[in-house]
C-alpha cells in the first residue's frame, strides 16, 4: 500500500526522521495560510499524488513570496498531473504540501527495502541525491553503498555510522555524522515497526544551518502485514487507486487492467500470466490479469464477469480453470449461472481441466447459449477460440 | 528414488483442524502419504479422523517420530509455525500459507537454516513424489510415476505442466513448488542440485515467472553444474512493469526481472525455453526423443 509524501513524513517524524516544516492544504486559502504559519521567506508547494516524477510534471513549485504560493497552489490544486508513473491521463491533485524552503548544502540518497537475494532488509545510500537510484545503479554502481541488516540483531549503530562516513558527511560537516546516523537508525526502526516494503528518502539533505532533513519521502507498506497496522490502513487514499482494482480487491480477486480486448479469468497467478502469454502468442491481446483464486465458485465467477466487463474494450472472455480440488462440473454450473445473471454481451470461451471434465462439457454444451458460451479443449485451443471470438469470427 | 520425500516420509500437519488443513490432510492420506500427526494449539489429545492431534510440534515429534511438516496455519501465525517446526527438529518444512508478512519471513528463513532444516515455500502447492507421497494441495491424479523432475514458482501452472507431461506419457520423479513469495526457503538452484544428483531423475522442467533473479541465477548454475536436459517456461511475458501480478514476488521492478531477460539467460545456458505454456510437455518429449 502506498501513501502520500505528507503522510510518509508524518509517520517518519515519530521515529525521529525530520522533514522540513510543512503543512498540507486542500485549498488555495489553506495553502497561503500554511505558508504564513510556517514563516520564512521561501516555500515549496508540492502536489500530493502517489506517483513519482512530480517535479518534472509541474507539480512542485519554489515560491519566493506569498503571492507566488497562492499562484502555485491555484495552478497545482485540481490539475491532472501527468508523470512517467501516472499514465497519459494523469492523476488529479487534491492536496498540496506547503513546506519551508531549505538552504541545501548537499543532496544524498537513502532507502531501505527487503532484498530477495540476501533475504534481508538492505539499506542503500548514495551521494547522488535527487537522481533515480535505478539510473545511478546503471551508470555508476560504485556510488551505491549497501548495508545488509542481520534480522536477529537489526541495523547496528556501526552500520549507520559506516553509511554516514561512506557518504563523506564528515567532509561536509563533521557535526552532522551523528545526526545522519541516528536518522538512518530511525528510518530502520520505522521500516521494522510499520512493516514497510520500501522506504525512500530522495533527497536526504544536509542544510546550510546544520540539519539532516528528509526533503522528500516515499513509504510503501507490505499489504500482507496491514492486519496488524490499523493506523496505516487509515492512511489509504482510494482516490489514488484504479476503481476497478479496488473493487476487485474488495471482492477478494486479484485484477490488473491492461490494454487488450480479451478478458481473462484464471485460477492461480502463474497460470493467469501464462494464459495472457498464450493469448498474445495466438495473435490476441489480454485485457487484464485476473486470478479468481483456488475455488472459482458461482459468486466468484459472477464478480469476475462484472469487473472484466466494466472495461469497454473487452470483446471476449477467456476462462481458464485448472481444477484441482474443485470439480469441473461445479465450475461449469457456476459459469452458466453467472453468465445468465450478469447478462453478458460478449462471448465466453471456457477451458476446464480436472475432475468431471466431460460432465462440464455437457453442462456448457447444453446451456442453450450456443456460440456465446463455448468449451475449448486444452490451452492452445482456448487461446485460438478466444482470439477468433474477439475478432468477431466466433 | 526421488528427492526430499518418499513413501517413508512421516508427516505432521500444522493447522490440521482448520478447513484447509482438514481437507488437504485427508487428500494426502488418500494419496498414500503417512500423515502421522496433526498440530493445533488447544486441540491436543483429540483426533482428526484417525490422526492424533497435538498442541505443539515438539509433542508430535516425540510421540510420532514425524520428520516433515505441512503447514496450513493462517498468515499472522505462519512464520512462528515454521520456526516452531524447525526448533522441534523437523527436517523438511512445507508451508502452503499465502500472505505471510515479508518481514516475518526475513526472520524465519535464517532461523530455519540455522537449525539445519529445509523450508519449501511459503505460498506454494507443496511437494509430491508420484506414487509414494503427496505433501501439499496439488491434485494427486494428474501425476504419473516417472523420471522427470519439476520445479516451479507457481501453483496451477505447475499442474498444467505436470498434466501435459503425464498426457505425453512422461511421468515425474518429484515435483516441487517453491512458491511465489519474494523470500522463500528453497530456490531453483537447490532443486536443480537435488535433481542433478538424483539417479531417478532423467530430465528437469523449470517453471519461472517475472520478478527477482532466481531464474537467471539458476541459468548460470545449470550451465556449470547440470548435465540433465532442462525445459523451461517463464510466465509473464505480457506483464506490465511495476505491477504485482498476484504473487507477491511477481513484479518487474526498476526494469529488472522481465520474462525476456530470464528467457535469454536460460537459452544462453543451453536450456530449452518454450514461449507458450501449452508446449511444455511436447518439448520435453522432443528433447528426450
Amino acid at each position: 500500500m502506498k501513501i502520500h509524501e505528507y503522510q510518509a513524513k508524518q509517520v517518519l517524524a515519530t521515529f525521529g526522521v525530520m522533514a522540513p516544516r510543512g503543512r498540507v492544504a486542500g485549498t488555495v486559502q489553506e495553502a497561503v495560510a500554511a505558508a504564513r504559519a510556517i514563516g520564512g521567506s521561501t516555500w515549496v508547494v508540492k502536489a500530493q499524488i502517489h506517483a513519482g516524477g512530480r517535479g518534472k510534471g509541474g507539480g512542485v513549485k519554489l515560491c519566493k513570496d506569498l503571492k507566488a504560493v497562492e499562484a502555485a497552489a491555484e495552478q497545482i490544486l485540481g490539475m491532472q498531473l501527468v508523470t512517467h508513473q501516472t499514465g497519459p491521463h494523469g492523476q488529479r491533485v487534491e492536496k498540496v504540501l506547503v513546506e519551508e524552503g531549505m538552504a541545501i548544502a548537499k543532496e544524498l540518497y537513502l532507502s531501505m527495502l527487503v532484498d530477495r537475494n540476501s533475504k534481508s532488509v538492505v539499506v542503500l545510500a548514495s551521494t547522488e541525491g535527487g537522481m533515480e537510484i535505478e539510473e545511478v545503479a546503471a551508470k555508476t554502481p560504485e556510488k551505491i553503498l549497501r548495508e545488509i541488516v542481520d534480522p536477529t540483531v537489526g541495523l547496528l549503530p556501526f552500520q549507520a555510522q559506516r553509511l554516514a562516513f561512506g557518504l563523506a558527511i564528515d567532509r561536509i560537516d563533521p557535526k552532522l555524522v551523528n545526526p545522519a546516523a541516528s536518522l538512518i537508525a530511525g528510518l530502520y526502526e520505522a521500516f521494522r515497526a510499520k512493516d514497510c516494503s520500501l522506504a525512500e528518502i530522495n533527497p536526504l539533505v544536509l542544510t546550510g544551518d546544520g540539519r539532516v532533513v528528509a526533503l522528500d519521502a516515499k513509504v510503501t507498506f507490505d499489504d500482507n502485514a496491514l492486519f496488524r497496522h490499523k493506523d496505516v490502513v487509515e492512511l489509504r487514499d482510494r482516490s489514488e487507486e484504479d476503481p476497478l482494482d479496488s473493487e476487485a480487491t474488495d471482492a477478494g480477486l486479484n485484477y490488473i487492467k491492461l490494454e487488450g480486448s480479451i478478458g481473462c479469468m484464471v485460477n492461480g497467478a502463474g497460470l493467469a500470466m501464462g494464459t495472457m502469454d498464450i493469448v498474445q502468442a495466438a495473435g490476441g491481446s489480454p485485457a487484464n490479469f485476473l486470478d479468481v483464486g483456488g475455488t472459482a465458485n458461482a459468486e466468484g465467477v459472477e464478480q469476475a464477469f462484472r469487473i472484466i466487463t466494466k472495461d469497454p474494450h473487452v470483446r471476449c472472455i477467456l476462462i481458464n480453470i485448472f481444477g484441482g480440488i474443485v470439480r469441473c462440473d461445479v465450475v461449469a454450473e457456476g459459469v452458466v449461472t453467472a453468465f445468465r445473471k450478469v447478462g453478458l454481451a460478449v462471448p465466453v470461451v471456457v477451458r476446464l481441466e480436472g475432475t468431471n471434465k466431460e460432465k462440464a462439457h455437457e453442462i456448457i454444451d447444453g446451456s442453450g447459449l450456443g456460440a456465446r458460451l463455448v468449451m475449448a479443449d486444452g490451452l492452445r485451443d482456448a487461446a485460438r477460440k478466444a482470439v477468433s471470438a474477439a475478432a468477431g469470427k466466433g | 528414488m526421488s528427492v526430499l520425500v518418499d513413501r517413508n516420509t512421516r508427516v505432521v500437519v500444522q493447522g490440521i483442524t482448520g478447513a484447509q488443513g482438514q481437507l488437504h490432510a485427508r487428500a494426502c492420506i488418500e494419496y498414500g502419504t503417512k500423515v502421522v500427526a496433526g498440530v493445533t494449539p488447544g486441540k491436543g489429545g483429540t483426533r482428526m479422523d484417525a490422526v492424533p492431534v497435538f498442541n505443539l510440534v515438539s509433542d508430535a515429534v516425540r510421540e510420532t517420530g514425524c520428520d516433515t511438516s505441512l503447514i496450513f496455519v493462517p498468515p499472522p501465525f505462519a512464520a512462528s509455525a515454521i520456526m516452531e517446526a524447525a526448533e522441534a527438529g523437523i527436517k523438511l518444512i512445507c508451508c502452503i500459507t499465502e500472505g505471510i508478512p515479508v518481514q516475518d519471513m526475513v526472520r524465519a528463513a535464517p532461523y530455519v537454516r540455522a537449525r539445519g532444516a529445509r523450508l519449501i515455500g511459503p505460498n506454494c502447492p507443496g511437494i509430491i513424489t508420484p506414487g509414494q507421497c503427496k505433501i501439499g494441495i496439488m491434485p494427486g491424479y494428474i501425476h504419473k510415476v516417472g523420471d522427470v523432475g519439476l520445479v516451479s514458482r507457481s501453483g496451477t501452472l505447475t499442474y498444467e505442466a505436470v498434466w501435459q507431461l503425464t498426457q505425453v506419457g512422461l511421468g515425474q520423479s518429484t515435483c516441487i513448488g517453491i512458491g511465489g513469495d519474494p523470500i522463500h526457503g528453497t530456490s531453483f538452484i537447490d532443486c536443480l542440485t537435488l535433481f542433478q544428483a538424483d539417479p531417478a531423475t532423467r530430465a528437469i522442467v523449470m517453471i519461472g515467472e517475472i520478478g527477482g533473479t532466481g531464474e537467471e541465477d539458476a541459468a548460470a548454475f545449470a550451465r556449470a553444474h547440470v548435465t540433465k536436459p532442462i525445459v523451461s517456461f517463464i510466465a509473464g511475458q505480457t506483464a506490465p512493469p511495476g505491477r504485482r501480478m498476484g504473487h507477491a514476488g511477481a513484479i518487474i521492478a526498476g526494469g529488472k526481472g522481465t520474462a525476456a531477460e530470464k528467457m535469454a539467460a536460460l537459452t544462453a545456458a543451453g536450456i530449452h525455453v518454450v514461449k507458450t505454456p501449452d508446449s511444455i510437455g511436447e518439448k520435453m518429449k522432443e528433447v528426450l526423443g
